[in-house]
């Protein structure tokens, strides 16, 4: 009876999540008393992993499964749960991740609980803090079923060092008839641009900035900082930014180390998904959006002004600390 | 095509959360309550299929009595007929489990859900769903084309979108994108009146697992008072950042 952990990769590589979400099930596994095992897709060396408390890795190598298949995918960790007696999956909060979350949970009538946000404040029962109510609260839920699913949410429990010993083992899975029936047929996707579900920090503009022809700021800005580009919800409705870039209560969510908001006025549906930042900096003429109550840090200005200047300080501060 | 449009009733989006004083609900005192964003759009887009490719549509929902305001909406908008199933919804696999007895005996083609319902962010209803009826799955749609039994769907990914080929019967897990904000429908007079006439059936719950339980609740710490830098004197916000919130 092991935990299992699903690590995430990309193009062969494994994603920062996938370590933030090993700690987290190494926790687990250790308040359990049992060791962890993680699964792969696709990741020649998963190596990295021994670092993180995995004890066992079953590498996943079939062309098959080299994109990423959900159907396909909790067939797989289905699979592996059964083989290794797993009680327990931890995933992570990514897309992909919540794909396949609930349909690994139908599968294996297990309770599922995303994200959550720090170590479980207990193993028996299982019982976990979870964001509820899009950042506006938190709830503690139990896991009451045998088996049981946990997602942990970006940024919050964080990467932990835990040197174990990794068994690397070869997992061949069946992968019964129907599993490929949805299929990916095209992937439309800027590679080298940091994505806001990955990214440290996050540089978000809003109406304030008065059309799409002044975002080549934004992007300068988040370019000098190795940042994600995101907006406010009107902005991707008018058509300014792609909807992918929307963030919020009822757009993405975001959990940065850094959230700079430029010319957005706060209103309760944008804090909501943003909240989880953990620094929040915000640059707006008005002093009384309603943004400086949520922000850690603030500038009452013009953007056209203090962006600029500001993308000058970042970069004299990054030649000085180069 | 026959469509089942799944709808959860969620406070407003402007509602200030509070809970109960021992902190083991949700206080739902003053709060208005809505369809789900993202099952709006869900529910706009079928409204698409009703009228261009004439499929038929209802709306479900498992909840009480009190949901059924929101279902009249839902009516109102323009789905066909309702089905209420009548028990609270307090844990996603106890609703999942009750959707796929109505989409079983109902004969759904199409089931259209939301991502989430934007209170308790769930996120797995349209999923465990899906493995437990065995059909196709979409989340994060943000796209879906149907011709015969053929689908092709868009569905975000981090970064980016993928494009899948798939088929019926299929649920998706909706969001906005699926339709255009300014597409969504507000429910005009005679809709309103003409909901009145619809069918709202209740259905009992079938027996069901419960999976996850919710003790209790707590609210974020407040935040302590913003640090305001001289827009004269960026350069200071710069030392900040590094030295003191040390995020750069
Ligand atoms: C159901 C529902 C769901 C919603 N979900 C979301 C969501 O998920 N995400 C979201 O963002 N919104 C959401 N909204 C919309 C939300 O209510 C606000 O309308 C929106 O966030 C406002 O966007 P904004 O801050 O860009 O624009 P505004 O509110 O117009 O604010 C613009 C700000 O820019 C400032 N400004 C103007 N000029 C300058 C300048 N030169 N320099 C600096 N600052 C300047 C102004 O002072 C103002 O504060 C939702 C609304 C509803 C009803
Ligand atoms: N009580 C409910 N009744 C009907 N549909 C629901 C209910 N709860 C959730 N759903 C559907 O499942 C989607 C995802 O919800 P959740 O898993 O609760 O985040 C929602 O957008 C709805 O389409």
């Amino acid at each position: 009876m092991s935990v299992l952990v699903y690590t995430e990769s990309e193009n062969g590589k494994l994603k920062k999540n996938a370590f933030e979400a090993a700690s987290y099930a190494y926790k687990v596994a250790q308040d359990m008393g049992t060791t962890l095992t993680a699964v792969s897709f696709g990741v020649a060396d998963a190596s990295a992993l021994g670092e993180y408390g995995v004890s066992k890795v079953l590498k996943v190598q079939n062309d098959k499964l080299k994109v990423f298949n959900a159907r396909a995918y909790a067939a797989v960790l289905a699979e592996a749960v059964g083989q290794e007696g797993a009680k327990v999956v931890i995933l992570s909060s990514s897309t992909d991740s919540k794909y396949l979350g609930g349909l690994l949970a139908g599968m294996l009538k297990a309770g599922y609980v995303p994200n959550v946000v720090a170590a479980p404040d207990s193993v028996t029962p299982m019982l976990v803090k979870r964001m509820a109510f899009s950042n506006k609260g938190f709830a503690h839920t139990e896991i009451t079923t045998d088996a049981k699913i946990i997602g942990v949410s970006n940024n919050a429990y964080g990467a932990h060092e835990n040197k174990t010993s990794l068994e690397e083992a070869s997992f061949d899975p069946s992968l019964g008839e129907g599993v490929f029936s949805t299929n990916s047929v095209n992937i439309d996707k800027v590679s080298g641009e940091v994505t806001i579900a990955d990214a440290d920090i996050v540089v978000s503009a809003g109406r304030g900035l008065k059309g799409p022809e002044n975002w080549g700021m934004v992007e300068e800005l988040a370019k000098v900082l190795g940042a994600a580009t995101a907006c406010s919800k009107p902005v991707s409705d008018m058509g300014w930014r792609p909807h992918g870039e929307h963030v919020g209560q009822t757009g993405k969510p975001v959990a940065s180390n850094l959230y700079i908001a430029i010319g957005i006025s706060g209103a309760i549906q944008h804090l909501a998904g943003v909240s989880a930042s953990k620094v929040k900096v915000v640059i707006n003429t008005d002093p009384e959006a309603p943004f400086f109550k949520a922000a850690d840090y603030g500038i009452v200005g013009d953007a056209f002004e203090v962006v600029p200047e500001l993308i000058e300080k970042l970069k004299e501060f990054k030649a000085q600390n180069a | 095509m026959k469509i089942l449009v799944c709808i959860s009733n969620v406070p407003d989006t402007t509602s200030k959360i509070n809970f109960t004083a021992d902190n083991t609900a949700f206080d739902t005192t003053g709060v208005q309550f809505v369809i789900n964003p993202n099952d709006e759009f869900g529910l706009t887009r079928a409204m698409w299929f009703k009228e261009k490719q004439g499929a038929t549509v209802h709306v479900a929902t498992v909840g009480g009595p009190s949901v059924e305001s929101t279902m009249r909406k839902a009516l109102a908008i323009g789905a066909d007929e309702g089905i209420r199933i009548n028990a609270e919804p307090t844990d996603g696999f106890f609703v999942a489990q009750q959707l796929a007895e109505v989409i079983k005996t109902g004969g759904y083609d199409l089931v259209i859900a939301g991502r989430e319902s934007i209170d308790y962010n769930g996120g797995m209803v349209p999923g465990i769903i899906a493995a437990l009826l065995d059909i196709n799955f979409v989340n994060t749609c943000i796209g879906l084309e149907i011709e015969g039994d053929k689908v092709t769907a868009i569905r975000e990914i981090d970064g980016g979108k993928e494009t899948l080929e798939t088929s019926l019967p299929l649920i998706i897990g909706g969001q906005k994108g699926l339709v255009e904000e300014s597409d969504l429908r507000i429910p005009n007079m005679r809709g309103i009146m003409m909901a009145r006439q619809k069918k709202l059936n209740v259905v009992e719950p079938v027996e069901a697992i419960h999976a996850i339980k919710d003790k209790t609740f707590d609210k974020p710490a407040p935040k302590g008072p913003v640090k305001l830098v001289d827009a004269g004197n960026v350069g200071e916000l710069v030392k900040l950042l590094h030295n003191e919130a040390k995020v750069i």
